[in-house]
């Protein structure tokens, strides 16, 4: 029991002394550690958020919550797209702090198409050309003051561009 | 080899616009060829813009994008006969890196 007792406080006072070097190293990197960190973090491709099936778990696998629709962005894409394998689709917003915007197509085998980060000096609106398998709804999600707004729109699409 | 990237960016004074057109299959993996094998996904996973050593865009991007993507976007400040930088890399680790004057 003391054996045991001596081993555990050993691993104690270990974890502690780890800890505080921890602290120690993180404190004394911190003024130049911090911008080159939290570049890296938002560099990182969203691997999982582009193997999600479904928009709602796209956006939930990028953005860890729900958007609401808002009328403050404005999407503009065909009603009926002809060649389903080029749909141009764009979005533009009046929102302010806008951080960052994507387009999804809810009935794509894979929902989330593109991701867009929008730095600060950077204008929050974009123009691109997307896949679409079939009719379905374009979604865009515009991340703006740390809040998710979407917009949705039917592309009705005569042939498709992922099916073959 | 000629680059795979082709951009245009146009300084009106405040702002500077983007465009670019990249070539590049952007195979989804969901698509069937002639003898109805699956085409193996290669896609660009993501695509930066920087000007004046920061990111000024970042585009992740699936196989759900058009082949021979286009994108466009515009940034404010950006000098006429700066340097804008444009580099991409895809699925299967291949890049491409380029650089453009501001017009």
């Amino acid at each position: 029991m003391t054996h045991t007792d001596n081993g555990f406080s050993a691993t104690r006072r270990l974890i502690l002394q780890g800890a505080s070097a921890v602290v120690l190293v993180g404190l004394g990197n911190l003024p130049f550690g911090l911008a080159p960190a939290f570049a890296a973090a938002n560099d990182k491709y969203p691997e999982e958020a582009f193997k999600a099936k479904s928009e709602a778990d796209a956006i939930k696998a990028l953005y860890g919550k729900t958007p609401e629709a808002s009328d403050k962005v404005k999407m503009d894409a065909p009603e009926i797209a002809e060649n389903g394998a080029v749909v141009p689709v764009s979005v533009t917003t009046t929102l302010p702090d806008v951080t960052s915007i994507s387009f999804l197509v809810a009935e794509n085998p894979v929902a989330l198409v593109a991701s867009y980060k929008i730095p600060a000096g950077t204008m929050p609106s974009v123009a691109n050309r997307i896949k679409m398998a079939k009719t379905s709804n374009v979604i865009v999600v515009v991340e703006a003051g740390g809040k998710l707004y979407s917009a949705t729109k039917e592309v009705k699409v005569t042939v498709g561009g992922c099916g073959g | 080899m000629a680059s795979t990237i082709r951009v245009r960016a146009t300084s009106s004074g405040e702002t500077t616009e983007v465009q670019a057109l990249i070539q590049h299959p952007m195979d989804s993996g969901f698509v069937k060829d002639a003898k109805g094998e699956i085409i193996p996904p290669h896609f660009i996973q993501q695509l930066t813009f920087e000007y004046d050593g920061k990111p000024v865009f970042t585009a992740d991007w699936g196989g759900g994008v058009s082949k021979d993507p286009y994108v466009k976007f515009a940034f404010k400040g950006g000098k006429k006969g700066d340097e804008l930088k444009v580099s991409w890399t895809d699925n299967k680790g291949a890049s491409d890196t380029t650089t453009a004057k501001i017009q």
